[in-house]
């Protein structure tokens, strides 16, 4: 549990340090796997399947959100050519 | 503690040398079935009919100067083809090769180990090759090789769910994931699954030509397409492995179609007794002529059929395998509910 | 005794790799740490009985996700150069001292916890050795209509990104 608590620090300063969009959404990436380490680590102490399954839908859903979000960004960079996120402040263009 | 260390390293040891020495080998045996479909003979100064070529081929590429490209990533560019020909090489831990021999007064099952997601296993180690493809383009650090690497990775990942998806299938018909159980299930029911899945069985075939880059499917590589494809950049032992791992790819694949569809170390018709007198010849034996007709497959198919376009490719694997491999799952998940 | 050597390799491992991806510039070798992050985290599973996840793991997350993210940090970097981290130093320290902060208060809350008496871990009974056929069961029977939400928003996501992705509509 100390495991994913650290783990999921990591990610959360990552989010906040880098500019670099990409490194950005690897962060969440690292924070929801930080979630999975603590769900399977109580499945595992309770014996009960649950962890298991939810681990299983965390999963699912940071595919669908990575993919999302890198078509986001593919999207932006052909308007804007940047990846940096100061320089992404504009809500249109 | 010999049982729990030693009998699997030496299984681990032998299991890798077999596969190295037969990867080598298929070098050779693929230029001269090329050969002889082409009515001309192949290798044949080096050795009696070409044997040694392999060795000599090996001291060629050895001895070649290694060229690491000035601006390239160092640390990437070397361990890209390691990458390529690990995942290869720790498939072979699940695949049981026969049942379980008497060596030394111990009962010795020929197989690395039974995890009970072997099929599983070997599909997401697969998917792990797709990055040595991908770090060799980037790390050469030149136009070309990057985008036929990311050509070939598309091409790898797109195919990657349509054999998936096969699998899916042929775990439905067996009802295990775990290799050995499924070797087992073939002989409960009497017949391999070849016969039973047939559809899967083509769709897996195609599939795996796809996965390891083998024409018709290997426009990643062939010397036309944007000049030698992604691994221009690489020269000397970096190559060969490159070679060696879509060998031990082959190899991989025809191991896994064995085990699926040809019933693994079963003799034909494993039930009826009246054919019985052949079960003097030892499972291993079967397995290895099975693999062997399906590598023989490969390159027959290599000689034989022109190369298909990148377009035409990803056609192929996106809306013709992958709905008719859903198509097949569903067939199955009826048929398997209804008897 | 082994398990626990494990253990701690295995997080060491984990943590050195996040750590590495946060803090590496060139972004290659960021999403390649996030891989070996990854892959460890597999085999911690593996160790805590949860093989099917683990795979699963393997297949989608390091196989599938990270080959994306390989894929569109190679078409960005294709243009340009490698970005320039051009960020002060002092709001990098802020931050990780932050974390440290938050950190610390965690491992109390832990260090807290722990001195109540805990609940002993029982035997590895189903849950490990039928592993897939446990979570497939639960998957199919409890949790279905998750599973269902699930798939459909699979399928929104995937249109979605390829929506997204094209060049003209």
């Amino acid at each position: 549990m100390l495991l994913s608590a650290a783990l999921f620090i990591i990610g959360v300063v990552g989010v906040m340090i880098r500019r670099n969009i990409i490194v950005i959404f690897m962060s969440i990436e690292l924070i929801l796997n930080a979630v999975n380490i603590n769900l399977i680590a109580f499945s595992y102490q309770l014996q009960n399947g649950i962890g298991q399954v939810f681990a299983i839908f965390v999963i699912a859903v940071a595919a669908a959100e990575a993919a999302v979000g890198l078509g986001i960004i593919l999207a932006f960079y052909r308007n804007k050519e940047t990846i940096n996120i100061d320089e992404m402040t504009v809500m249109r263009w | 503690m010999i049982d729990t260390f030693l009998i699997p390293l030496l299984k681990i040891l032998f299991v890798l040398n077999a596969t190295l020495i037969g990867v080598t080998y298929m070098v050779l045996l693929e230029r001269k079935v090329i050969a002889w479909v082409q009515v001309r003979l192949g290798p044949m100064r080096v050795g009696p009919y070409g044997i040694l070529q392999p060795i000599a081929d090996a001291v060629k590429l050895i001895l070649k100067e290694d060229i690491t490209p000035t601006k390239a990533d160092k640390w990437v560019f070397t361990a890209a083809p390691i990458i390529v020909m690990v995942p290869a090489l720790i498939t072979f831990a699940v695949i049981p090769f026969g049942p379980a021999v008497h060596l030394f007064g111990r009962e010795v099952p020929l197989y690395i180990t039974d995890i009970n997601v072997g099929l599983l296993y070997i599909v997401s180690v697969a998917s792990m090759g797709v990055y040595g493809i991908i770090l060799g383009g980037w790390a050469s650090n030149s136009k070309f090789p990057l985008l036929a690497s990311l050509r070939a990775s598309a091409q790898l990942i797109s195919y990657e769910v349509g054999v998936t998806m096969t699998l899916v299938s042929m775990i439905v018909t067996a009802g295990s994931l775990s290799m050995v159980r499924i070797v087992e299930a073939q002989y409960n029911s009497h017949l391999w699954y070849i016969f039973i899945q047939p559809v899967a069985f083509v769709l897996f075939f195609i599939g795996g030509l796809a996965e390891t880059n083998r024409a018709p499917f290997d426009m990643a590589e062939a010397e036309q397409e944007l000049t030698g494809g992604f691994h221009t950049e690489y020269s000397g032992m970096r190559f060969a492995l490159f070679f060696l791992a879509e060998y031990a790819n082959m190899i991989v694949v025809s191991s896994v179609a064995t085990t699926l569809f040809l019933g693994g170390w079963l003799r034909p018709f494993p039930n009826v007794a009246a054919l019985s007198f052949l079960g003097f010849i030892p499972g291993w034996i079967w397995f290895l002529v099975k693999t062997f007709v399906f590598l023989y497959v490969f390159l027959w198919v290599r000689a034989t059929l022109p190369r298909y376009r990148y377009d035409q490719l990803m056609r192929l694997g996106w809306k013709v395998l992958i709905p008719i491999a859903i198509a097949n799952v569903i067939v199955t998940a009826i048929v398997k509910v209804l008897l | 005794m082994g398990e626990a050597i494990a253990f701690y390799v295995l997080a060491a491992l984990i943590l050195g790799f996040a750590v590495l991806v946060v803090s590496t510039r060139n972004t290659v070798h960021s999403v390649l740490y996030l891989v070996l992050n990854f892959l460890a985290v597999a085999a911690l599973y593996v160790m805590l009985t949860a093989q099917f996840l683990a795979v699963i793991q393997v297949l989608v997350y390091a196989g599938g996700i990270v080959v994306l993210y390989l894929f569109v940090v190679m078409l960005v970097n294709l243009k340009r150069p490698p970005e320039d981290h051009s960020a002060p130093q002092r709001k990098s320290w802020v931050g990780a001292g932050l974390g440290l902060l938050v950190l610390g208060e965690l491992g109390g809350i832990v260090a807290y916890g722990r001195l109540a008496p805990a609940v002993s871990p029982m035997q590895n009974t189903d849950l490990a050795i039928n592993n897939v056929e446990r979570v497939g069961m639960l998957l199919y029977t409890d949790y279905l209509i998750p599973f269902e939400v699930a798939s459909i928003l699979l399928l929104v996501a995937m249109v979605g990104a390829i929506i997204l992705a094209k060049r003209e509509l």
